[in-house]
């Protein structure tokens, strides 16, 4: 049975890898999202850079967002899985260093190479240029995204090999002893549950996201050596979704770690924790199909599937990890503060965002909604009120100066200007795809510029927001990387 | 179509916001013995997932009643298709016909000469109807009937480029 006392893990400050990654993430995450107010900018038409600047800045912002989510959640996971297993810090840094590498390469393919084929880079599109970029620019974005996955791709070895050394295997880091036989109450802690989920589904997604680069790169230069266009675009979004879905999952363990600090209340890994990460780790991988709904071609058994794991899929988000995190908050006295609100927003943007994705799953609907604002509506909701408030929370724990710093009300206004900013820059997008607002344009017909507009305002709003979030990290570096106490006790709370 | 799925949305969204914002409110007063509490919220957390499948389970099975693909929309319709072979390039649409009429069945046999683009149909008032993936060496087959005389454009769907939102046509619905 697991039981209910809470065990506290005294607070550790982040290692100067850890604050490598945060301070990267950090960085980028602002630039991208500045690029992403001046592609609302210019669809409301309150700018003007030309399609050729839009279609470059909108691959930039998809791959740099991609990316830095996956650099923001390994720091949340790597930070906190190192309490349970003995990880590499050389491999590590080693991603970190391909990242920026793999970085430099994106930016200067789309800077100066002018490449601007979209993150999702389908095939056969960067090597059919019509002349607007070199095939050296598209070897460069695509090399840079293989460069990428494979730090990735160490970095999760390396966190196999820790939890395999620790536990055994991946089966009885999922907890499956206790999930299929007795439950002793010794089952893994969520964060090794959850870590173990993604190493594995991110070791099957980095893998097949690298071998269709690496055969994309051989058609680049040797255009005989032809790809089925179907077989392509399932690889890619099997690729793109389970690793940007991986980022959340990654991204949660900082809920699992800090809200039981901030409500002495455990989070334990029961058995429908424990079912719910193991059916997680199935319908990550299965559920791609619902990106093909309108490849009719594609086998439609698949598609099927697709529609059946977007409805299950909620499943886990809502009853269990959106409902626990409101079980352990109710009636706790937690002290609210940056970090613990940060974090309880983050689940409340996962589960809504949930929302809008299901229903876009649905095939009857995906016919008159895909590849509508309605996609970045749902994304924007559950990525950025969900995974990037994690991170915040998360960055604002590690800064926190001592346990019962009071907050300046600047703090509190961006906190409520960055959540109510998101939620109607994403709401903009929603109903901007509820009127077929087609995605991906850079020119916006008359009729959709209102909905631009309103977008654009919001945006900035969560610009703002996000650089005060960003600016007060910088500032507590410091402090970041030092071990002392800084979830402060709840009202009433026993010490 | 859309309509409902925006409300469905704002609806759903907003018990999801109920929800936390209850639990937020009821947050300040401590009940040391999380026991009990536990084991309520376990009580709710059963109704819960049991009143998702109630919801969820045949609104899954429904919306699976009424597929947009090419053999499921067959048996539906009576008459003989008009059909429209329609190919994308880069940028612009080859219909092999521009003109239908209203209540028959119209064919779209949709394939792209180069890269992915996506066939978007749009009514008059700039709703879209229908939609298909344009892929090279594939071709996705669109079965639909139109109701209403009038202008529809096509808008590529899926990105293929510097004039991805420039790659638009029109068909016209109305007396051959």
């Amino acid at each position: 049975m697991a039981n209910t006392s809470y065990e506290h893990i005294p607070d550790r400050g982040a290692t100067a890898g850890v604050l490598a990654y945060l301070g990267t993430a950090c960085a980028v995450l602002l630039l991208m999202m500045l690029v992403g107010l001046l592609m609302r900018l210019e669809q409301a038409q309150i700018i003007d850079l030309g399609a050729n600047w839009f279609y470059e800045l909108m691959t930039l912002h998809g791959a740099g967002m991609v990316g830095i989510a996956g650099i923001a959640g390994a720091a949340v996971m790597w930070h906190f899985l190192r309490q349970y297993v003995d990880l590499s810090p050389g491999i590590f840094m080693a991603n970190l260093a391909l990242f920026l590498v793999g970085v430099s390469m994106i930016i200067g393919s789309i800077v100066f190479g002018h490449f601007h084929a979209a993150w999702t880079f389908l095939y056969p599109m960067p090597s059919k240029a019509m002349g607007m970029w070199s095939q050296e620019a598209a070897a460069m974005f695509m090399g840079g995204l293989l460069v990428i996955g494979v730090g990735f791709l160490l970095m999760h070895l390396d966190i196999a090999r820790a939890i395999i050394a620790r536990y055994g295997n991946f089966a009885r880091a999922l907890g499956w002893p206790q999930l299929f036989g007795h439950d002793d109450g010794n089952a893994p802690p969520p964060t090794v549950v959850a870590s173990t989920m993604v190493t594995i589904v991110n070791i099957v997604g980095l893998v097949v996201g690298a071998s269709i680069l690496t055969m994309m790169l051989v058609n680049l230069y040797l255009p005989e050596f032809t790809i089925d266009a179907m077989l392509a675009k399932g690889m890619i979004y099997f690729f793109g979704h389970v690793f940007i879905n991986a980022t959340i999952y990654m991204a949660v363990i900082a809920v699992y770690e800090i809200l039981p600090r901030y409500t002495q209340r455990p989070w334990k890994a029961n058995r429908v924790f424990l079912a719910s990460w193991s059916a997680s780790t199935l319908m990550v991988m299965f559920i791609f199909p619902h990106h093909l709904l309108m490849d009719f071609a594609f086998p439609q058994w698949m598609l099927i599937m697709g529609h059946i794991i977007g409805y299950l899929n909620t499943v886990p988000i809502l009853v269990v990890t959106g409902y626990g995190a409101l079980m352990i908050v109710y009636r706790s006295g937690i002290r609210w503060d940056m970090a613990s609100r940060l974090l309880f927003l983050s689940l409340f943007g996962w589960a809504a965002g949930a929302m809008p994705a299901f229903i876009d799953g649905t095939i009857t609907v995906n016919y008159v909604m895909h590849n509508t604002l309605w996609v970045p509506g749902h994304f924007h909701t559950y990525l950025l009120l969900g995974m990037v408030a994690m991170v915040f929370g998360f960055i604002y724990y590690l800064g926190k100066p001592a346990q019962h710093a009071t907050e300046s009300w600047l703090d509190r206004a961006a906190f409520w200007g960055f959540t109510s900013g998101a939620l109607g820059f994403s709401l903009s997008f929603l109903y901007a795809g509820k009127e077929s607002v087609a995605r991906r344009y850079a020119v916006h017909l008359p009729e959709w510029l209102p909905y631009d507009r309103v977008g654009s305002l919001f945006a900035a709003l969560v610009v703002a927001s996000s650089l005060l979030f960003v600016l007060r990290f910088f500032s507590r570096l410091g402090a970041a990387g030092r071990d002392y106490a800084r979830a402060p006790l709840a009202q009433g709370a026993m010490a | 179509m859309q309509e409902i799925a925006w409300q469905l949305s704002l609806v759903l969204m907003t018990l999801v916001a109920f929800g936390f914002g209850f639990v937020a409110i009821n947050s300040g007063v401590r009940v040391e013995d999380y026991t009990p509490l536990q084991k309520r919220g376990y009580r709710i957390r059963s109704k819960l997932f049991w009143t998702l499948v109630a919801v969820l389970g045949p609104a899954m099975i429904y919306t699976l009643l009424d597929l947009p693909y090419g053999a499921s929309r067959a048996g539906n319709q009576a008459g003989p298709a008009q059909v429209v072979e329609a190919t994308g390039h880069q940028w612009r649409w080859e219909l092999s016909r521009d003109r239908v009429v209203k209540d028959q069945p119209v064919e779209f046999r949709v394939t792209s000469a180069d890269i992915n683009h996506g066939f978007g149909i749009y009514d008059a008032d700039m709703h879209l109807v229908a939609q298909t993936q344009a892929m090279p060496g594939y071709t996705n087959t669109i079965r639909h009937t139109f109701t209403a005389d009038g202008t529809y454009r096509i808008l590529c769907m899926e990105y293929c480029g510097i004039a991805h939102h420039n790659m638009m046509s029109e068909i016209k619905v109305g007396s051959l």
